[in-house]
């Protein structure tokens, strides 16, 4: 009885591990249940223009970090005749174009891919931005301590201040203190900022990226992060100084948190950054791929090999599955094969050769090699010459049929050498032995059988979403392997046993 | 219906191929014993030991070089039996009833040629017909002469009585017919007649050809019900005797009865089918519970034990008040 338990407690530990590895990868990598399922990634252009002045030029433009809603997959940029590379320095990334010597027009182009991910957090913000040293005229200054100072009386925190603020730039009916503040050159985004820094909330200027399928010549839209500190923790919202509310980020990107220009130039004058964008559905799978290559977390994967070997393997992770399904034939059904895994093999074949021109082939051949197989019976041959000559027969026939059905016209004949050479003799062999002893009826039973099974197999191995998760979700192995195990210790009726034993329960 | 409810069969107590090979060939059957009831000439080789008779061995081949040495075992003998060491199924089993001036007649009076005879002889050597067509080598045994209480029973070969016996204790027997159609073979499957026989008295109970019930012998007409096997008491007391034999605990021997030695062991099996039961019309699980609930079965004699099967396997009970 002990040895019993062991055996359900492996079947089911087995079970749940497959189970639990398929629902962690699917959950841990966002890998999809189905392989029709696509993402959305949006392909961002940055064109940067300037003036060469014929000095050394070195332009360094602020790219975006993944960030809440967006995980970057991949980026790259064109440049003839420069230096490229791609900075990150403290948070902050960067593209670095150098070149000795440029004059005249230049362009630049950054390219950027995200994909849309739910999954995808913001970076922990470690510290404030400090503070910094401003002048002001007189008449500013005073004009600035008084809202700074009625904004303070109706707030509580830096943010409900800061809308207080926001309140009096934007208000129909502005008092003179704002006239006057308003009145300076600066932009209204920068105000914010200095009567902010002057109250002592620290800030940081952002420029943020409204997304928008196929919008071109788009520049980024200034936005003010106001940071505040609470029981340790470091907190900050987007705040538009145009308007009351904080702002929404669904649709943006925050492209420039650098907190200093977006494009820093040496050697250049007039430059000019400007941004297209269009959204890709991509299929999930290839654009997850592309995300996890990047985290290099993947590496536990079947993904991680050469493509090559890759295609290799979706064959092979198939076949488990051709071998439940055998599994399941005769242990459930009690059909009957020639061969016990004879059938995965064939629907193997079926796979390469498309499912009818597989059949047709397959009993072509078998029916042509068992004639002339029957000739061989009287020549009184050592078995193993025997076999040797239907091998060379099936590989002669398989010759003469691609070469016959390319003459004809039919191209999908030449797939015909897709089937196993050996396997076929042997099948060959066994069904003209069986023939002999125990006459057509039990080779067309078993021909038959190992036929259907093969059908089912290759229904089963060929379905795309089977191809999908099998070949994704290394867990499911497990699962396969524990329904095997299973079945093995099934001790009840098969399915043509309940016909075969019925005259025994009609007796009554 | 096509198909019959699996309750109905369980409640008749039918064991079905899957059980059969968990159950009882994979608990009782171990792996290392095979070798003795796969291979016909280690076989023979503990039967003589053990004294339960069997077939007389004419020779015995087991190389290439020696098939052209085939004639001197069967030139001077009234017929005989070629068959593969290591066969199964009854696949490579050829039987040659008259052997005339140096020519040779199938049961069926078609004539087989030396050189086909030889040829069959190097096809059981190079594997063709053994498990896994592994080389064996090539049994050729004396035919038996069947005993005339079966006349009219049998088309063609020998009629033989295959008996279950689970550690040690024969649970169901049946006789096996050949037909036309199972060319002088006695394999169910291949078309040969079977017939129930009742453990204690050995006479039929019921007959069955290709699953199906049948009254009387396809090919001869003969009523099925009458027929009876002689010398029974010794048959299933050989049969019996085979466990102490093999340790095999679920086995299946086929017995044949010969004129003038009466019973013998042919051959032994150790994955013994399921038509025997459909031969019986009854299920044969109820019968190996009782086996496996017996205590001291391990202590019982062969006398005991077959005198146990005939007490509660008989199909009429031998007491009628219990």
């Amino acid at each position: 009885m002990n040895a019993r338990i062991f055996f359900f407690t492996l079947v089911a530990g087995l079970f749940l591990l497959g189970v639990f590895q398929t629902v962690q990868r699917h959950l841990a990598f966002d890998i999809p249940w189905m392989p029709g399922e696509t993402r959305s990634v949006w392909n961002i252009d940055a064109k940067i223009e300037f003036e060469a002045t014929g000095k050394p030029v070195l332009a360094s433009l602020s790219t975006p970090n993944s960030q809440a809603g967006y995980t970057q997959i991949s980026q790259n940029a064109a440049s003839p005749g420069y230096g490229l590379s791609f900075l990150y320095e403290d948070n902050k990334p960067q593209a670095q174009w150098t070149i000795r010597q440029a004059t005249g027009p230049q362009t630049l182009y950054y390219n950027i891919q995200l994909l849309v991910d739910s999954d995808s957090v913001d970076q922990p913000i470690t510290k404030m931005p400090e503070l910094f040293d401003t002048e002001y005229g007189a008449a500013g200054l005073a004009a600035g301590t008084d809202i700074i100072k009625d904004a303070f009386k109706t707030s509580a925190d830096a943010f409900s201040f800061t809308r207080e603020i926001l309140k009096q730039l934007n208000t129909e009916q502005p008092n003179q203190s704002i006239r006057l503040v308003l009145a300076s050159k600066s932009s209204k985004t920068n105000i914010l900022i200095g009567l902010l820094n002057e109250a002592k909330i620290p800030t940081k200027k952002v420029g943020a990226l409204a997304l928008e399928d196929g919008r071109r010549r788009q520049h980024l839209q200034p936005l003010v992060e106001v940071f505040q500190e609470k029981n340790g923790k470091i907190e900050s919202r987007l705040f538009d100084a145009s308007s009351l509310q904080e702002v929404d980020r669904k649709d943006l990107l925050l492209w420039d948190q650098s907190g200093k220009a977006l494009l820093e130039l040496t050697g250049g004058v007039n430059s000019k950054v400007s941004f297209s964008m269009i959204q890709q559905d991509q299929p999930a799978l290839a654009a997850i791929l592309q995300k996890n290559d990047n985290e290099h977390l993947f590496n536990f994967s079947i993904h991680s090999l050469p493509i090559e070997d890759q295609s290799l393997f979706k064959g092979i992770l198939m076949i488990p599955l051709g071998v439940l399904i055998v599994v399941m034939m005769r242990v459930l059904i009690g059909l009957k094969t020639s061969g016990t895994f004879m059938p995965v093999l064939i629907a193997m074949a079926f796979i390469q050769t498309s499912l009818i021109t597989g059949i047709v082939g397959f009993v072509m051949l078998v029916a042509v090699g068992l004639f002339i197989r029957s000739y061989l019976s009287h020549l009184n041959l050592l078995l193993v010459s025997r076999i040797s000559t239907v091998i060379i027969m099936v590989i002669l026939l398989i010759a003469l049929f691609g070469v016959l059905s390319y003459k004809l016209g039919l191209t999908e004949g030449l797939k015909i050498t897709f089937f196993p050479m050996i396997i076929l003799s042997w099948t060959i062999e066994r069904m003209s032995v069986l023939w002999e002893e125990e006459g057509a009826k039990e080779v067309f039973k078993q021909g038959g059988g190992s036929l259907i099974v093969a059908v089912f197999a290759y229904f089963v191995m060929s379905n795309d979403v089977t191809r999908h998760l099998m070949f994704n979700f290394i867990g499911l192995q497990f699962v396969v392997m524990a329904l095997v195990l299973l079945l093995g210790s099934y001790t009840g009726y098969r399915l043509l046993e309940l016909r075969r034993f019925k005259p025994l329960v009609d007796k009554e | 219906m096509f198909f019959s409810s699996p309750f109905k069969l369980k409640k008749k107590g039918i064991m079905g191929m899957n059980e059969r090979n968990s159950r009882y060939i994979g608990r009782y059957n171990p792996r290392r014993l095979y070798p003795l009831v796969d291979n016909k000439l280690k076989t023979k080789i503990i039967a003589r030991d053990a004294n339960v008779t069997t077939p007389a061995l004419l020779g015995v081949i087991t190389m290439q070089a020696e098939v052209e040495t085939v004639e001197q075992f069967i030139t001077n003998t009234p017929g005989f039996v070629i068959k593969p060491a290591k066969g199964s199924g009854g696949k490579g089993i050829l039987v040659i009833t008259k052997v005339e001036n140096g020519r040779y007649y199938k049961s069926n009076g078609n004539e087989e040629s030396l050189s086909e005879i030889k040829r069959h002889v190097t096809d059981i050597l190079a594997g063709l017909f053994s498990l896994g067509g592994s080389a064996d080598v090539a049994v050729i045994e004396g035919l038996i002469q069947f005993d005339s209480a079966f006349d009219g029973f049998s088309f063609e070969g020998v009629p033989d009585v295959r008996v279950i016996v689970f550690k040690g204790f024969p649970v169901m027997a049946m006789m096996r017919l050949s037909t036309a159609a199972s060319d002088g073979k006695a394999n169910l499957h291949q078309g040969a007649v079977g017939v129930g026989i009742d453990i204690a008295t050995g006479k039929a109970i019921n007959a069955v050809q290709f699953d199906l019930p049948v009254e009387r012998h396809p090919d001869t007409d003969k009523e099925l019900k009458l027929l009876v096997v002689p010398n029974w008491e010794r048959l299933i007391y050989l049969a019996a005797s085979c466990y102490e034999m093999t340790g095999m605990g679920y086995l299946g021997t086929d017995m044949v009865l010969d004129r003038d030695l009466g019973p013998m062991l042919l051959e032994l099996n150790a994955r013994p089918g399921l038509a025997i039961q459909i031969a019986n019309g009854t299920g044969i699980l109820p019968r190996l519970k009782l086996v496996e609930s017996l205590k001291d079965a391990d202590k019982m004699t062969v006398e005991e034990r077959v005198a146990f099967s005939k007490q509660h396997f008989a199909e009429t009970p031998l007491i009628e008040t219990e």
